[in-house]
């Protein structure tokens, strides 16, 4: 199992998002070849207008969504920590949805099983979420990288460097 | 037909029914979509004088080709169209957000009302699902607290919603529509006309599919779009926003202030941009499907306004602060939030405010009659007073909320004079006087006076042309930019992103045939920008209005710029604007009188309007 420091997921940087939702549209489109954000497996929120940020799968280490499933469904995979779906078990019965607590985990409108962000296994470049972002809001990292990131962001302002 | 939804929804609030009719591919192709496919669909329901705040008159709603795709700004617009209570000729207004994203997804290109509900109600699309819904709960309150309710009754967090305030449910004329809580299709009071229709909201949820025709040409436009979106056609609206106007603008000395009594502000620099982005400035938000961001979202951070949040662009903050004297942003920014709330177009607003204001010092109405308002220039309460009044009619407010050309004939004497308007539409912030392209634009412009219905205004202000000059070939030049203005309005890209389109129309050609894969040339889609004026130009004809209507506030032609600057003197003359319009109305092909011949209707195919047109001659 690959290690939580070095488990990536797609993260995206509150004050850089703009909630434009041209994530979900490169999602969407890459995924299944159409546009509709109802098919991305990133979400763009937007709570008022100051508030804004796309949400994914953070590939939790313990992950609720595989608790939750009832039929063992879902794996997490050893090689990076995704979340995997074995669409012949999975019913769409929901309980991964509730579980998560980022709403990354939904009920696709058609096959009636659930899906999540993969983090585009099939694309040598990567998420096409964070291919898009016109804001260069989204990254693949991992928890350390952002750690290490605020670390070095509060000390920057605290000594009034510019970030 | 991919990008288009192919479905238009009719509806008749009155007896509830309704049905969809397919949209066919000539008529798409001939009107794009937007302000273009409203101003047909509109003219094919209704009936020549019609009351605008009538049952009869339909309001209809369109989104365009590109919505709800990924192209960027083109994915999100929508656009609302009817006859304006304010103009009495074509009303149209566009608004971005994600709200149109969401009907196109629910499978239509344009929605289209008529009738008059019995009692308040909304309307909710959910895909095939159309029910009107009781708004009795939701009566009174602002488009914010709507969004909320209905969402919270309806138990889906992803609706998306247009609703009217206070202000259009009480038919004021200079009422908006306001959609995504802080975006609005502002002008020409079309919020009345929603209101006059007993419907509060429309509630939008649309889950089926788009697709595009030529997914590869497709994301390359995409990605080069994005590339040019994060360079310098667009870092104005990126970054400082569309408030670095005020001090550009100020130092041309073409900043109508208090009631286009200066063309200078002197105290703009207490009200400039880097003002605002350095105080108030909490976010730089964007729409649906946006690489460039724009909505500047100020908040108010002390004082007795604070935690007050309105989005500030150039428009509002001068109808708020130079056109009313004032150079304090707190009470920009409050006022700003009041029109949100009421549902009131804010530039009309400040248009009304600085009209009375002009009024008052000039006499025409006493305090007592302002209900005991001082409504000095510079006096900010004045302004935050008025708003109150004018949002809930009360006192002064009733007579005021109907725009000036209302509020002028009813205080009488010369208070027309004062009335800074065209077509019974206030003006924006461009002294036209010293800006004689946009002086011929906002004349001919068919909503009346708007510096938005062609691109006039940049030629002006970069100095492409010299903005003192009214000459021949200015028609030309106006009539070409107002064709590519309705491109814009019906592919419904943003026109924030106008600079971003270094070929124009062609690469306006090569967007649409990418998503629709309808094959239009570019001369095609120029003729249609052509058609979709000259639909305008039949709406307004059936409507009475004439080359009398193509005129120029009082001041413009009357009163030249007195201060001392690079423009003293500057006036548009009526032989100017005289020269002007015979000008443009030839480089239209239209008669002398501005109207459209037979000749110019056969050439753009509307030779079914031609009654229309013959009875006028």
């Amino acid at each position: 199992m690959v290690s939580v420091h070095n488990r990536k997921f797609v993260s995206a940087d509150p004050e850089k998002c703009v909630g434009c939702q041209v994530c979900e549209y490169a999602c969407s489109y890459n995924k299944e070849k159409v546009f509709n954000p109802i098919k991305s497996r990133i979400r763009a929120v937007r709570v008022n207008q100051t508030a804004n940020m796309a949400v994914t799968c953070r590939l939790c280490e313990e992950p609720a969504c595989v608790n939750a499933c009832p039929r063992d469904a879902l794996t997490q995979s050893k090689e990076n920590g995704a979340i995997l779906i074995n669409k012949d078990k999975c019913n769409g019965c929901g309980w991964c949805i509730e579980a998560c607590d980022y709403g990354a985990m939904m009920l696709h409108p058609e096959t009636k099983t659930v899906y999540t962000c993969d983090l585009c296994k099939d694309k040598p470049e990567g998420p096409q979420c964070v291919k898009w972002c016109p804001e260069e809001a989204l990254t693949v990292v991992t928890s350390d990288v952002l750690a290490q990131k605020a670390r070095i962001n509060a000390i920057k302002k605290l000594f009034n460097e510019k970030t | 037909m991919l990008g288009y939804a192919g479905r238009i929804l009719y509806l008749d609030l009155t007896t509830g029914k309704n049905y969809t009719e397919k949209l066919n591919e000539e008529t798409a192709k001939k009107f794009v979509g937007g302000i273009g496919l409203g101003m047909y669909l509109y003219l094919s329901k209704s009936k020549k004088g019609v009351n605008p705040l009538s049952p009869e008159n339909p309001l209809v709603l369109s989104v365009g080709p590109l919505t709800a795709t990924m192209f960027p700004t083109g994915g999100n617009g929508h656009a609302f169209i009817s006859k304006s209570p304010a103009t009495g000729g074509v009303g149209e207004s566009v608004s971005h957000g994600t709200f149109g994203t969401e009907l196109k997804r629910a499978g239509y290109d344009a929605v289209v009302l008529t009738g008059k509900a019995e009692k308040p109600l909304y309307l909710l699309i959910d895909d095939d699902s159309i029910e009107l819904r009781d708004a009795s709960k939701l009566w009174g309150k602002s488009s914010l607290e709507v969004e909320d309710l209905i969402k919270d009754e309806i138990g889906d967090f992803y609706v998306r919603v247009a609703s009217i305030g206070l202000a259009g449910e009480k038919l004021s004329k200079i009422s908006c529509i306001i959609n995504d809580k802080t975006r609005a299709a502002g002008r020409t009071g079309l919020g009345a006309v929603m209101g006059s229709k007993n419907l509060k909201a429309i509630a939008v949820r649309g889950t089926n599919d788009i697709t595009i025709s030529k997914p590869e040409e497709f994301f390359n436009l995409v990605k080069e779009f994005h590339e040019r979106m994060k360079g310098p056609a667009a870092q104005k609206y990126r970054t400082t926003g569309s408030t670095e106007n005020l001090m550009l603008q100020n130092n041309m000395f073409c900043v109508p202030t208090r009631n286009y009594n200066n063309s200078h502000f002197e105290l703009a620099e207490n009200i400039s941009s880097s003002v605002i982005n350095q105080h108030f400035i909490a976010k730089i938000i964007g729409c649906n499907s946006c690489a460039m961001r724009c909505e500047h979202v100020a908040i108010i951070k002390d004082g007795a306004y604070r935690g007050t949040t309105a989005r500030i662009e150039y428009d509002n903050l001068w109808a708020f602060g130079p056109n009313c004297g004032i150079d304090k942003l707190n009470p920009i920014i409050k006022a700003a939030e009041r029109c949100n709330y009421f549902g009131l177009d804010a530039q009309s607003v400040g248009g009304v405010v600085s009209f009375i204001m002009d009024c008052y010092e000039k006499g025409l109405v006493t305090k007592e009659k302002l209900d005991g308002i001082d409504a000095h220039f510079g006096n900010a309460s004045a302004l935050l007073a008025l708003i109150e009044k004018i949002g809930k009619q009360e006192g002064i407010g009733a007579m005021l909320a109907n725009g000036v050309k209302e509020a002028a004939a009813k205080i009488g004497g010369n208070a027309e004079q004062l009335a800074q308007h065209i077509k019974g539409l206030e003006v924006t912030g461009y002294d036209l006087r010293c800006l004689k392209t946009t002086a011929l634009s906002c004349a001919v412009a068919f909503r009346g006076a708007d510096h938005n219905r062609s691109g006039a205004v940049t030629f002006d202000l970069r100095g492409k042309v010299d903005r003192l000059k009214a000459e021949t070939g200015r028609g030309k030049l106006v009539k070409d930019l107002e064709d590519q203005f309705n491109i814009i309005d019906s592919l419904l890209v943003c026109k924030n992103s106008k600079g971003t389109f270094y070929k124009d129309v062609e690469e306006m050609a090569k967007i649409y045939n990418a998503a629709t894969g309808l094959g239009i040339t570019q001369q095609e889609l120029e003729l249609a920008g052509e058609r979709i004026q000259a639909l305008a130009k039949i709406i307004n004809t059936r409507e009475g209005l004439t080359r009398k209507d193509d005129t120029l506030p009082w001041k413009v032609i009357n009163q030249p710029i007195s201060d001392d600057g690079p423009v003293k003197g500057a006036v548009v003359s009526k032989a100017e604007l005289d020269l002007m319009l015979n000008d443009y109305y030839q480089a239209r092909g239209y008669d002398k009188q501005g109207l459209l011949t037979i000749a110019k209707l056969q050439e753009l195919g509307l030779t079914e309007y031609l009654s229309i047109i013959e009875h006028k001659e």
